[in-house]
Order: C-alpha cells, then sequence, then structure tokens
C-alpha cells in the first residue's frame, strides 16, 4: 500500500478523523517526540508534523513562535526525517511545509527522503495549485499523498483543479487568515466543506481556528477530518505535552459523538 | 530541480511565479484584471499623468554632475533626479499608480511594508490623498534607524506597526504585511513596495517604475544626442534599478549596472546581495536569487541602509542576471558612506545610503567608459532620512561645531 493509500484509508468513512498538528523540535527535540506520544494516545488517526521554516506566512503568531524556537532548537530535516519515521509505522504522518524547504533539498531528493522515513503525505501552503502541478506529478509516482488547500475565496474552477491534483486528502481553510485560535466555526467554513466534498474524491479535512471541542464537533458533522494546530501548540507551552494530550481526548470524544454527514466516496482508495 | 517554467506567464524566464497561500490567489486575480483592464485605459492615465505632473514633480530633472565629473576624469555623469520627486525618492511612481488601481477596485483599506520608510512615506502619502486607510508595517529595528520617515508617516494619518518578529527589517515587516492581507483580503489592497512578491507585482511595479526610464530616454536625446553609453542603480529588491533599466535592457551599447549592498563584504556573509551571493529560492510569493542555507532557512541580510537590507530580489533581475542582459556588482557599508560624503560635498545633494552604493560603483563604470562618454546615475531617493546613522558611523556630532568627517 502506497503512503496516500494508507493516508486516504485513515479517513473512516463513518466518524470523522482527528488529525493533531505538531512543530517538529518544540519545545525541545525530545519533547517533540513526547507531544506525538501524547496526541497518538489522544486518538489521533493521522500526525501532522510542522518542519519549521524561518519565514512562515501562513503561519499566526502561535505557531511562528515555535518555529522560530524550533531552529534555535536546531530542527533540520534531518531530525524532521526522524521524527517522523518514530511514527510513520502506527499512524500515517503528513508533513506541513513551505515550498523552500523541498526547492532547497531538491524535489526528487526529498521526496525519496520523505517516503523512506514513511512520510503519507505533504501539504504545502505556500504551493498552490497553479505552481504544483509538476510536483503533484513526482509525489505520485513515489506514492507520497499530495494535500492541496483551499480557501473560503476559491473560486469553483479552482476547487475543482485541486481536487485533480489530490492524492492525499484536500485541506479546507475554514477562513481568510492565518493559523491561530478564533472564536467558533465561520459559517463560510461549512459552506466551503460542502463545495469541495461534493467534489472531491479524496478525504476533506478542515484546518486553521479550530480551537474547542465544540469547533471540533461542529466540523466534524461536515469534514472527513479536522486539523487541529496553534490551540495544541499553545497548550504545549502551557501546561505540556500530557496537558494537551489530555484536552485533544475531549476533542476525541467530542468528535467521536457526532455523526457525519454523507460518508467519504473513496473513489481513489 | 529546474522546473519546466520558461515563458509561463507570471515568469521571467526560469523565475517569478506565485507561491503563495490559496486565500490570496483570488486577490491576485482581481490586481491582475483590473491591471490589464486600466493600463491602456485614458482615463485611467490621464489621472495618473495629472497627479505625476501636478502631485509628484514630474518628469523629474537629468543633470550634469560637472564636479563629480571633473573628480573621476572619466565619462561625463548625469543624475536622474528622483531624489526630486514627492516624499523625496521614486517609490511614490509605484505607490500612486496602485493606488488608482485600488480605487477602481473598491478596496477601501491600504497596506504596505517598508524598509527604509521611503515607500511607507509614499503609500501614506497616496492615502492621505485619497482619504483612505492606512497601516504600514516596518521592522522595529527600521523604525529606530528612519525615526523622522515614521513620524512622517503619522503625521499623514497612517497607522505604523513595528515589526518584532526575526531580525525586525524589512523580510519580518513583508512577512506580516502578507499575513495581514491574507487576514484582510476582502477590502485590502496590499501596495508592494518593489518588483518583487507573487506575480502580477513584478511587472505592475515595473511598469510603474518604468517612467523614469522613459523619461530618461527622451532627455538623453535632447541633452546629449542619443541613448546614455552606462545607467548606473542600486538593486534592493530592485524597482528604481528596474525602472531605470527596462525601456534600455537588450538595447547595444547601454552598459546596464545593479549595485547589491555588498555590507561587511561579501565573504563575511554579511550583506543583502542576493544576485552575487545568494542562489535560486523561494521568498515572498516569488522564485529568485535568495540568501539562504543549505536547507533553505532564510538568512538576515545585513546592509547600512534599511532599504537594501533584504534577502531577496524581484524576480526579473534574478532572469537578467542569467542572461547576461544586466551586471550585478556590490558595494560596500563603508564604500556607501564615502560616496554619501563625496556627493553632498561635491554636489550639493545628500542622496540616500541605497543611492550611495551606486555612486560608489559609478566611479569605476565612468574611468572605463573614459571622456566623451555619457553615464547616468539613478539618484533613486534624497538621504535627509540618513543622516542619523551617517552621522553615527562617521563619529559626527552636532553640539562640536566645525569637526569634519573626512
Amino acid at each position: 500500500m502506497s503512503g496516500a493509500e494508507r493516508l486516504r484509508g485513515a479517513f473512516p468513512g463513518d466518524r470523522t478523523a482527528l488529525i493533531p498538528y505538531l512543530t517538529a523540535g518544540y519545545p525541545t527535540l525530545e519533547g517533540a517526540a513526547r507531544v506525538g506520544e501524547a496526541f497518538l494516545a489522544a486518538g489521533g488517526d493521522v500526525l501532522e508534523i510542522g518542519i519549521p521554516f524561518s519565514d512562515p506566512l501562513a503561519d499566526g503568531p502561535t505557531v511562528q513562535d515555535t518555529t522560530t524556537r524550533a531552529i534555535e532548537n536546531g530542527a533540520d530535516l534531518r531530525y524532521c526525517l526522524d521524527l517522523a519515521t518514530r511514527f510513520s509505522d502506527r499512524v500515517p504522518v503528513v508533513f506541513l511545509l513551505y515550498y523552500n524547504t523541498i526547492f532547497a533539498r531538491g524535489a526528487e531528493r526529498f521526496l525519496d527522503e520523505a517516503a523512506g522515513a514513511g512520510v503519507s503525505g505533504l501539504v504545502i501552503p505556500d504551493l498552490p495549485v497553479d505552481e504544483a502541478a509538476d510536483f503533484a506529478r513526482m509525489c505520485e509516482m513515489r506514492g507520497v499523498g499530495f494535500c492541496p488547500l483551499i480557501a473560503p475565496t476559491s473560486s469553483d474552477g479552482r476547487v475543482e483543479e485541486a481536487v485533480a491534483l489530490a492524492t492525499g486528502f484536500v485541506y479546507c481553510v475554514s477562513v481568510a487568515g492565518v493559523t491561530g485560535v478564533r472564536e467558533g466555526l465561520p459559517p463560510k467554513a461549512v459552506e466551503l466543506l460542502r463545495r469541495v466534498r461534493a467534489k472531491a474524491g479524496v478525504p476533506v479535512a478542515l484546518g486553521f481556528g479550530i480551537g474547542s471541542p465544540e469547533d471540533a464537533a461542529e466540523a466534524a458533522a461536515e469534514a472527513d477530518g479536522v486539523i487541529i494546530g496553534s490551540k495544541l501548540m499553545r497548550l504545549v507551552g502551557e501546561v505540556g505535552a500530557e496537558g494537551a494530550g489530555e484536552w485533544l481526548r475531549g476533542v476525541r470524544e467530542a468528535v467521536g459523538a457526532v455523526e457525519k454527514a454523507g460518508g467519504v466516496d473513496q473513489k481513489l482508495a | 530541480m529546474r522546473q519546466k517554467v520558461d515563458n509561463r506567464e507570471g515568469y521571467f524566464g526560469a523565475f517569478g511565479g506565485r507561491f503563495v497561500p490559496e486565500t490570496l490567489i483570488h486577490a491576485l486575480e482581481e490586481l491582475e484584471e483590473a491591471y490589464e483592464r486600466y493600463r491602456n485605459d485614458p482615463e485611467f492615465n490621464e489621472e495618473l499623468d495629472r497627479l505625476a505632473r501636478d502631485f509628484v514633480g514630474r518628469p523629474t530633472p537629468l543633470m550634469l554632475a560637472e564636479r563629480l565629473t571633473r573628480k573621476w576624469g572619466g565619462a561625463n555623469v548625469w543624475f536622474k533626479r528622483e531624489d526630486l520627486a514627492h516624499t523625496g525618492a521614486h517609490k511614490i511612481n509605484n505607490a500612486l499608480g496602485q493606488m488608482l488601481l485600488a480605487e477602481r477596485m473598491g478596496k477601501t483599506r491600504i497596506i504596505a511594508e517598508t524598509g527604509a520608510g521611503q515607500h511607507g512615506v509614499a503609500t501614506a502619502t497616496v492615502a492621505a490623498l485619497y482619504g483612505r486607510e492606512c497601516v504600514v508595517y516596518m521592522g522595529e529595528e527600521d523604525t529606530r534607524r528612519q525615526a523622522p520617515n515614521v513620524l512622517r508617516m503619522k503625521l499623514l494619518g497612517t497607522e505604523v506597526v513595528p515589526v518584532t518578529t526575526g531580525s525586525g527589517t524589512l523580510k519580518a515587516a513583508l512577512n506580516e504585511a502578507i499575513r495581514d492581507w491574507v487576514t484582510n483580503v476582502e477590502d485590502t489592497h496590499y501596495i508592494i513596495g518593489t518588483v518583487a512578491g507573487p506575480a502580477p507585482y513584478p511587472r505592475l511595479v515595473r511598469d510603474l517604475q518604468s517612467v523614469i526610464g522613459r523619461e530618461l530616454e527622451a532627455q538623453s536625446r535632447e541633452r546629449f544626442g542619443g541613448d546614455p553609453d552606462a545607467i548606473v542603480a542600486c538593486v534592493g529588491g530592485g524597482s528604481n534599478a528596474i525602472g531605470a533599466f527596462h525601456p534600455f535592457v537588450g538595447r547595444e551599447g547601454v552598459r546596464l549596472v545593479g549595485v547589491e549592498a555588498a555590507g561587511r563584504g561579501l565573504d563575511t556573509g554579511e550583506h543583502g546581495a542576493s544576485l552575487t551571493g545568494g542562489r535560486p529560492g523561494i521568498l515572498h510569493g516569488n522564485l529568485s536569487y535568495v540568501l539562504q542555507n543549505d536547507e533553505g532557512q532564510i538568512r538576515e541580510a545585513h546592509s547600512i541602509s534599511a532599504g537594501l537590507d533584504y534577502p531577496s530580489v524581484g524576480p526579473e533581475h534574478a532572469y537578467l542576471k542569467d542572461e547576461g542582459l544586466v551586471e550585478y556588482v556590490g558595494a560596500t557599508d563603508d564604500e556607501a558612506l564615502d560616496a554619501f560624503v563625496l556627493c553632498s560635498r561635491l554636489e550639493g545633494i545628500i542622496p540616500a545610503l541605497e543611492t550611495s552604493h551606486a555612486i560608489h560603483y559609478a566611479e569605476k563604470v565612468a574611468r572605463e567608459l573614459g571622456p566623451g562618454k555619457n553615464l547616468v546615475i539613478n539618484l533613486s531617493g534624497r538621504g535627509d532620512k540618513d543622516i542619523g546613522v551617517v552621522a553615527e558611523a562617521l563619529g559626527m556630532d552636532a553640539r562640536e561645531a566645525g569637526e569634519d568627517p573626512s
């Protein structure tokens, strides 16, 4: 089974997958592994690992602070790949990273290394579909899932382009903005999820701004997966890995109680 | 990896593109459509030309720098006087044009980033002219280095947001401006200050700055009966250089020289010379030459001039470099300081520290060309904003009368 297939299979169909995010190298190189363990123990279905970049322009202050710390801690790409290896035999691991990290390594070499570390998918916030065609094909050849982002401002035409390139899942951005916790789920998020799920042959996950079990449950009614990042990174800083894991367990319960609208259309699975 | 990108829309050869979060794509498409619609619109151009004349003071003069010419003993040295444009630099050419587009797109809030503060002041100025809300992001370190420009922006009614992330310079200010735009994209237009950023900005800003080159072309014919033999301009992001070079690119007999900030020296690693000291990479929405480490982490640039303190450069410059159409060279902090004093003393013009890099290197070019030839320095801005930094570097003190720094 390819990484991409395995990633798609981690969305169970009848319930919503939980996708916690952690910044590799935060709060420390070893501490990040403990964060990952706590997230798995709390019921994470997919682990999203952020590769620190000096200029993360899609990220709000919370995640920026963690990536700055991680770079100071010495979280280089080798370390990030090793971190992925520690989890990828248990859950699908997805990298969230900026395109210059891939470009600097060389796309082919990067993909070989990522596949070697068992990475199942890639989310690249600064690689919109117009620039992604060649790279997405390279991902497909190596069985690494390409996970394009879709925003509330995306036209129907762009949704179609993104869906056509997606081999992992489609990452819906809940709001126009950067990552970070917000009050409640914006109404446009639900509309966007419905718009994308009507077209997508792969699972559709929602991220950006989900900060409470209630938000997650609301999203779970419409999404195949829920991605939680800033809130968890804030909790890791405030109460540590176990505290963040405890909170995530509450989200797991809230999401588990929700009956999801529609099933995943596993055309590609 | 080498992408197959030649001749694609939004690219200059292999460089350029649109590497931004999906949320912004719609706004970039909207901007591109608006630009295509209005660039040849008579009413738009009438308004732009009228304000360029009455508000900005265009055309800016072409002046023979007689004492510099004599001192260097080479080609005739001419200054294209962008320092005389309203607000004291070429930046207003772009800010004004984009403001007119923002009005036509119905965007009521304006944001910008700034390094030296010249683009921030230019944007604050046009926002005041049109009565629009304006927010300018500026690195905290730069607000200190360029305090007079912060006060100017505030007086014009603009909110200046000091950015504390990273080195607190232009790179961090750009990140913050992009984050603001992603968040407020519906009612906000981002007036980017240079020929960088995602498509269509590099082309849009180039076209708006090309007024410099078009005027220069006509003035050269009138003053010395033909094209200049060389044009020298400083390059940070590269908007004044592209503006001056654009009509002359590929024209036989016109040597084009872009001068980057070599900071404390290219071999020290502390510089802002992306083209001569960097390699291709992606930053702030486009593929160009970037200062970065092996893993693609962006390095902090260094220059004594805030406007050149940037670890990348506009993608068209990357293309012009690789095609050999423009020579790119460097001048150090110290060399720029010397040129700053020289120009002030010999020509009675205090140039911007950015511009001083070009003045330094122009001496070499003028000598190589020899007497009877014509060299134009794009005098991109005035240096009043820099007197604090220069005084500190030279150990001048206003309270000690009669001190001579040279």
